[in-house]
């Protein structure tokens, strides 16, 4: 009896969080289509409802109402598998985002190295997709979108080092509250530059859309995939990208905090707070998308390992020296 | 306790099965996957008797990195033919008694391990160090690390560093007759530096120097 108590409290919990995840993940695929419009001039999806705000709807039944084509030389198993991976993954990590001091599905010790460690098994998803589909293109996007993840991740880990050597914890709420006098973008804003870049090509968005180079490749990794197994692949990307603008704000946009900590921001809600954080994150990531050209392949690979890990190396080791210096390491 | 009895069963069995199924499928990509599996429930496992960091790293180092290469080689190098020759080819039998002797050594280090665990039990508290339970492990581990065993963990990053300048050294080919991009150069190109305005006189002709 006590243990069906916990697992249906738990159960309300994980639905609370992940249908606003999941309704706020077709929202902002309308924000994205949107705002894209908006920057070339063009209006956008403004049909389905008001402001076409049902058009993510529309296409979400679209895809569930497709016939699944599962090609015959495929590797079954794994091609059903894949869009599966990449969605579990893109939801399961927001288990530990927390909302508000008390507001977080797992506050563990370990939070930020949870979602770098679900982050970086994001990549599973693509390959095998890629690799099961049994064709060419497919199998040429995941490679060079595995080969992007991985490089991209390098640079990632050494930013959170850095943020990590401010704090002292790794548990995400500790992280919040160490932003209290002064957010991290400030004192770190060359890595939030990189943070934010990295996160563009570990997401795989343009400018760093390579694995689905339309124009090479046809659609990269998900050009066998149709009907819901593509529209998993769908949601599984944008619930990531959604994510990173989550762990760029934890990071670096100090989380729930208030931007000031006078009367009528106080009343407003951690949460709200965060979202607006997330939100503004993402702007920056539909504005990227809409102005900046592809990059190429070896350009990629060149700003990732030959600029950005060098880089965010050397402010691990200025980070590191300022603060012992001027002896203000976290030290418990 | 019923939960946590449950959840070591479910992932000590999952973590049993993908192992054996590493070795026993056909396929050399399904034996890559069930590697990540078997990694991935044993950071489960790692998790369960308190050890976050280190489930995390492993999950994080294995599964983020290392398998991700298993897996680039196996795809790229056509691994399943060779595997399954040296299933059929009376060649085998070559690779059976290396195998063998690794197995063998492995089982009676674990005889070992697991003997010296059972019937010395003082030699685990000998071992094992004192926790302070008010701290998180990732701390303890950093006290641990940076102090006691500060020159093995730097000499094993140096070993990592010495592998990895090695891997690059060994592969890396300097090769001939391919054009190169230079940002710098082709960024601070001006108008001076690549248009010349030329009076042409008629019937003559201008000549270029390259």
């Amino acid at each position: 009896m006590e243990y069906l108590n916990i697992f249906f409290l738990e159960t309300y919990k994980i639905l609370f969080l992940l249908v606003p995840v999941l309704v706020s993940v077709a929202m902002i695929v309308w924000l994205d289509r949107r705002i894209w419009a908006f920057v070339q001039k063009r209006q956008g999806p403004n049909v389905v409802g008001p402001f076409g705000l049902l058009q993510s709807l529309a296409d979400a039944f679209k895809y569930i109402f497709k016939e699944v084509i599962i090609p015959s030389s495929s590797n079954k198993v794994i091609f059903i598998l894949a869009p599966i991976v990449t969605m579990t993954l893109a939801l399961i990590s927001w288990a530990v985002i927390p909302f508000s001091a008390t507001q977080v599905l797992a506050d563990i010790n370990v939070g930020i190295l949870y979602l770098f460690a679900v982050s970086s098994l994001g990549v599973y998803g693509i390959i095998m997709g890629g690799w099961a589909s049994n064709s060419k293109y497919p199998f040429l996007g995941a490679i060079r979108s595995a080969a992007q993840m991985v490089s991209y991740e390098v640079s990632i880990g050494v930013i959170i080092i850095n943020v990590l050597l401010c704090v002292g914890s790794l548990n995400l709420n500790d992280i919040v509250i160490a932003q209290e006098n002064i957010w991290f973008v400030i004192p770190l804003f060359p890595m939030f530059v990189i943070f934010f870049i990295s996160a563009l090509a570990e997401t795989n968005r343009p400018p760093f859309d390579l694995p689905e180079a339309e124009a090479e490749l046809v659609a990269g990794y998900q050009t066998e995939y149709s009907g819901m197994m593509y529209a998993m692949f769908w949601l599984g990307e944008y619930a990531n990208i959604l994510l990173m603008c989550a762990m760029g704000s934890i990071l670096f946009l100090g989380g729930w905090l208030s931007p000031i900590e006078i009367y009528p921001f106080n009343l407003i809600p951690g949460a709200i707070w965060l979202i607006f954080k997330i939100l503004f994150l993402f702007l920056l990531f539909a504005l990227v998308k809409a102005i900046v050209p592809r990059y190429r392949y070896d350009q990629l690979m060149r700003l990732g390992w030959k600029i950005f890990l060098p880089l965010s190396l050397l402010w691990v080791v200025l980070t590191a020296s300022y603060l012992f210096y001027y002896n203000l390491l976290p030290v418990n | 306790m019923l939960a946590h009895a449950i959840f070591f069963y479910t992932f000590s069995f999952i973590a049993i099965v993908s192992a054996v199924m590493v070795t026993v499928s056909k396929n050399t990509v399904h034996s890559v996957f069930f590697l990540i599996l078997d990694f991935i429930s044993i950071s489960c496992l790692f998790i369960m008797i308190g050890a976050e960091f280190l489930g995390m790293i492993m999950l994080i180092v294995y599964v983020g990195a290392v398998a991700v290469l298993f897996l680039f080689v196996v795809m790229m190098l056509n691994v399943s033919q060779q595997k399954n020759q040296w299933f059929i080819s009376t060649e085998s039998s070559k690779h059976i008694p290396v195998g063998l002797i690794v197995s063998v050594i492995i089982f009676f280090e674990l005889i070992v391990v697991i003997g010296g665990w059972k019937y010395k039990p003082n030699l685990v508290s000998a071992m094992s160090l004192n926790f302070d339970n008010d701290i998180s492990n990732t701390h303890s581990i950093g006290y641990v690390l940076y102090t006691d065993y500060i020159h093995i963990f730097q000499l094993s990053g140096m070993i990592l560093l010495v592998a990895m300048v090695g891997a690059i050294v060994l592969t890396f080919k300097q090769r001939s007759g391919i054009k190169r991009q230079f940002y710098f150069d082709q960024i601070s190109r001006e108008r001076k530096d690549s248009v010349e305005i030329v009076n042409v006189e008629n019937n003559k002709g201008v000549k270029l120097d390259d």
